[in-house]
């Protein structure tokens, strides 16, 4: 019998060590979670701050000292504006409250202390989603939880004792029947069409196709292997040597990098003739950027994002979320049959003085071909593909005259130099000619039928325009690796890449990205526009928030019926002879020895002890405790009953029966 | 402001009869039961609310999904929690009080057996000031709860409303009920602190009857240094050794008779100080006593029994 001594309401006395370890748990659980956007030097010290409280707490019990305090305050402040210049913004404000979180758990001494710390706990553990909301993050946050809850319980007196481990079980189990609520009320809470105040500008960009191109900055992205899009097409998706996605079109060269110019010249898309047309549903990830990814040519806009005059779409506003967007494509089409003279000069414009080399070599080609531009694509495709031209993700770094380095020395690179080389050629030998950016290839998922295009998808290829044929895509990387075009980056790449990104991990992860796929729609897209279609089903096209309100109200009070339910729930405390005996019963009639309706359970046992005579002292020894516990006294001792139930259990049929 | 807020709660159970409909005493066993339990927030409990619907705006501002599951699950937590709450009281039982002794100004003990089906934590009773933990665990699942109750006077009193409560799991609700058990507690008299010891008439023929009568003497061993006359050689003849009658006990602690009718001339309640405090004395020295008050005749007796019988006596005195 637990009897702790009466404690005074008024006095605050110390939490104990269980209390405390449980919290300092869930600090450093909550530190652990924020670390990839700490600095590193933050965390490194506040998980040593951490440490050693614990270790000073389990010393002797009371609060760090004033004059610690309240310096080490000011350091924490002083650190967090001079590493971002502000307090204020996500990423500061991130730091300076973990920071706070972790000086609380100084001054931690009475439970006050300890729900103060743990609310701001949750609180923290909200912001690490600010920075990722990925699954696995989500899923991380969540049992973050468990040792939050388990501090708050800990704080209760008169509790049964219990290893560490086993406290936070239970915390589990209320987390378990608080998910069905959950989700409701996540699908039920009403969203914002827009913010009531600013939402936060993204920190940084993450690496993704930018809007201009230089060969070289593309080596970050082709090892980074977060998914970037994911296609799921209506029909059949298309063959893998089709599977362009189109998103920078770039015609600006300055003798180094390839631009794209937004504003360029704001007119109508240019004209496409096309056969026959695919659709398909692109989700992508959040780029921070404006520009759309789309499948070749699409044939109009989706909805708040424009087509622009070589039909790339560009968004209103950039993606700073997982963004979904419906479309159809043309594969075989002519874009643009009649060039117009600005289009043409700007597709031949060269800087001045650079690779003379390269404008020779194009010239020549020019005089032995004529005017047949297509036989002098050819020659520039065969040059890649005859010339020892090799694949490789670390090329050597090229001079000022990038080009004919590329072309006559160093003959190594990737997507980028032979999309620019090839580009380059053909605007010396007066073909227009364009860089185009995106991705190519992809994963195909036969699970969750879509195409997972990621970052190290991303390509380079260039379109030349042909008279009569319009601009046509030539991808020069395949004419010098076809493999790329085929199977990928990785696999063009060959044994380059790092023992992690091996085939057997990277098809684990292609198959296990069908749950971040899900996550990304169901979950992380689930914005007020799909709330609104949610009781389509139903027959309701528009739900509004007060049928929302209204929903989530009757769903709150239908669980909490349910929980009442169980809350009320009284076991009606069941008799363990009767259920011990029953036992014994099941495992006889298993042998074909059934107990009569009314018969004696002596009677019984002593068929039974016929039937088995090689359990005959067994069962008279078991019938012996049974009827002693039954009738000879009205409440047998607790000890009698479990050495009963015990023996019950433990009792086998021999498998011969006689 | 405690006691504006005990008057704030004497008025809402004048004119809420809800909350007045267990003020009045019951029977042993008191089982708590849905219809008198009742639940509210802690103050943590609303700082938490407060904090979670910061949470939930900031998750619908930023359009963060992830984070408006995590507010979700937190709060759909903490409604459960107060489930938890509720049944952490629903189902207990009273079974029986066991009351101490005391004597009156000073505090009685009383131990509460509690029991119940299930394994509970947690709990805590409240008598005034005065709060206690305990704990039913899976296997025995009684309880007995200590608490001590300050006294002011002699005779019945009866037991006052306790608050059984319990803020299991997380604390952010209460789930709380009264008890007001039906039975009273006796408690004793406090004896005077001086005065003259009784006037005990059976002394001197006690005294002398165990002098001159061999027949009631004890026999015991014979010791060196015993006087001569003592030794009874009639009845060592028949045994190997010496033996000696023995009248220490009986000499030195004579017989009290205690009597209400000997104290005239004196108020009812000194008159039950002194005789309490005669009973004391009685009871520290071993001594036997007895006890005449109007309507009980208490023979004479001693030991703990005896004293309580007499006390529960004086203590009942109208």
């Amino acid at each position: 019998m637990t009897m702790p001594p009466p404690h005074r309401k008024t006095a605050a006395p110390p939490i104990d060590d269980r209390a405390f370890d449980l919290l300092s748990l869930t600090m450093a659980l909550v530190l652990a979670l924020h670390v990839p956007h700490l600095p590193w030097w933050l965390s490194v010290t506040l998980a040593i701050l951490l440490g050693w409280r614990w270790w000073q707490r389990r010393q002797r019990i009371g609060q760090v000292p004033r004059w610690l305090k309240l310096p080490l305050l000011a350091l924490l402040t002083l650190a967090v504006i001079v590493s971002y210049g502000s307090i204020f913004g996500r990423a500061p404000g991130a730091a300076l409250a973990i920071g706070l979180l972790v000086l609380k758990l100084l001054e931690t001494e009475t439970s006050r202390d300890v729900r103060v710390g743990i609310s701001f706990a949750c609180f923290a553990l909200m912001a690490a989603l600010l920075f990722d909301q990925g699954l696995l993050a989500t899923i991380m946050v969540a049992l973050g939880l468990l040792p939050a809850l388990a501090t708050l319980r800990a704080l209760e007196p008169a509790q049964l004792p219990a290893s560490l481990p086993r406290t936070l079980l239970p915390s589990l189990a209320l987390l378990a029947a608080a998910l069905p609520l959950t989700l409701f009320a996540f699908m039920l809470v009403p969203r914002l069409d827009s913010p009531l105040w600013g939402a936060p500008a993204p920190d940084e960009a993450r690496t993704g196709l930018s809007d201009s191109m230089s060969p070289g900055n593309f080596t970050e992205l082709l090892i980074d292997d977060h998914p970037a899009l994911r296609v799921s097409f209506d029909g059949a998706p298309p063959a893998p040597d089709l599977r362009y996605f189109r998103a920078y079109v770039m015609w600006d060269y300055d003798g180094r990098s390839w631009h794209y110019l937004a504003t360029r010249h704001p007119g109508v898309p240019a004209p496409v003739e096309a056969r026959g047309a695919i659709g398909y549903r692109i989700s992508l990830e959040p780029t921070h950027r404006r520009m759309l990814p789309t499948l070749d040519m699409p044939l109009a806009a989706p909805a708040q994002a424009q087509l622009q005059p070589d039909r790339e779409v560009l968004a209103d506003k950039p993606v700073n979320d997982p963004l979904g967007y419906r479309l159809r494509s043309a594969l075989h089409y002519r874009l643009q049959p009649t060039l117009d003279a600005r289009s043409r000069r700007l597709g031949l414009r060269l800087p001045a003085s650079f690779n003379p080399r390269t404008r020779a070599l194009a010239l020549r080609w020019r005089q032995h071909y004529g005017s047949d531009d297509a036989a002098i694509v050819q020659a520039a495709l065969s040059l890649f593909h005859n010339h020892g031209f090799r694949y490789t993700l670390a090329p050597a770094p090229l001079g000022r005259d990038a080009v004919d380095d590329f072309l006559f020395s160093t003959r190594e690179g990737f997507c980028e130099h032979y999309a620019s080389a090839f580009t380059v050629l053909m605007r010396d030998a007066g073909i227009p000619a364009r860089v185009v950016t995106g991705y190519q290839g992809g994963y195909w998922n036969k699970l969750g039928h879509y195409l997972l295009v990621r970052n190290s998808d991303a390509h380079a290829w260039s379109e030349v325009w042909l008279a009569g044929r319009g601009w046509v895509r030539v991808d020069p990387t395949a004419a010098a690796r076809p493999e790329r075009v085929t199977l990928g980056a990785a696999a063009a790449a060959g044994d380059q890449l790092a023992w992690y990104r091996g085939d057997w991990l990277q098809a684990l992860r292609n198959r296990w990205d069908i749950v971040n796929r899900w996550w990304d729609q169901g979950v992380i897209g689930f914005d007020s526009l799909r709330q609104r279609g949610l009781l389509t089903p139903f027959g309701i096209r528009d739900t509004d928030t007060a049928t929302l309100g209204v929903l989530l109200a009757v769903s709150s009070a239908l669980f909490v019926a349910i929980g009442m339910a169980w809350a009320l729930l009284r076991r009606q405390p069941g008799d363990p002879l009767r259920d011990a005996l029953r036992g014994i019963e099941r495992k006889l009639a298993r042998k074909g020895i059934v107990r009569r309706p009314g018969e004696g359970p002596q009677h019984y046992l002593h068929r039974a002890a016929r039937a088995l005579p090689a359990q005959r002292e067994e069962l008279a020894a078991l019938m012996k405790c049974y009827l002693e516990l039954r009738y000879a006294q009205d409440e047998p001792p607790t000890e009698s009953l479990r050495a009963f139930r015990r023996a019950a259990g433990n009792f086998r049929v021999a498998s011969v029966v006689k | 402001m405690h006691g504006m807020l005990q008057r704030l709660q004497a008025w809402a159970e004048g004119r809420l009869p809800a909350l007045t409909r267990y003020r009045r005493s019951e029977n042993l066993p008191i089982e708590l039961h849905r219809r008198r339990i009742y639940i509210v927030p802690t103050g943590f409990g609303l700082g938490f609310s407060v904090l979670l619907l910061v949470m939930l705006v900031g998750a619908l501002n930023y359009a963060n999904n992830a984070a408006l599951l995590l507010v979700c699950l937190l709060g759909a937590a903490s409604a459960a929690s107060m489930l938890v709450a509720f049944r952490s009281l629903d189902g207990l039982r009273l079974a029986h009080i066991r009351a101490g002794h005391a004597i009156a100004g000073e505090p009685i003990e009383l131990t509460l057996a509690f029991d119940s089906s299930r394994p509970r934590q947690a709990i805590r009773l409240d008598l005034g000031h005065a709060s206690t933990a305990f704990a039913l665990d899976a296997n025995a699942t009684t309880a007995n709860v200590k608490l001590t109750l300050p006294t002011t006077q002699r005779g019945w009193q009866a037991l006052p409303r306790l608050r059984v409560w319990s803020s299991w799991p997380l604390g952010l609700f209460r789930a709380w009920s009264w008890l007001h058990p039906d039975p009273s507690v006796l408690v004793w008299p406090r004896p005077e602190l001086s005065g003259p010891p009784p006037h005990a008439v059976a002394d001197d023929a006690r005294h002398l009857r165990l002098h001159q009568g061999d027949e009631l003497a004890a026999l015991r061993d014979y010791r060196v240094g015993d006087p001569q006359r003592q030794i009874a050689w009639k009845a060592s003849a028949h045994h190997h050794s010496l033996l000696v009658k023995d009248f220490e006990q009986p000499q030195s602690r004579p017989h009290w008779q205690l009597d209400w009718r000997q104290l005239h001339g004196m108020g009812n309640e000194a008159r039950i100080a002194r005789l309490a405090r005669w009973l004391g004395e009685a009871q520290a020295q071993r001594r036997n006593c007895s006890l005449w008050l109007p309507g009980t005749d208490i023979p004479a007796g001693s030991g703990p029994l005896h004293y309580a019988r007499c006390m529960n006596a004086l203590a009942c005195m109208p």
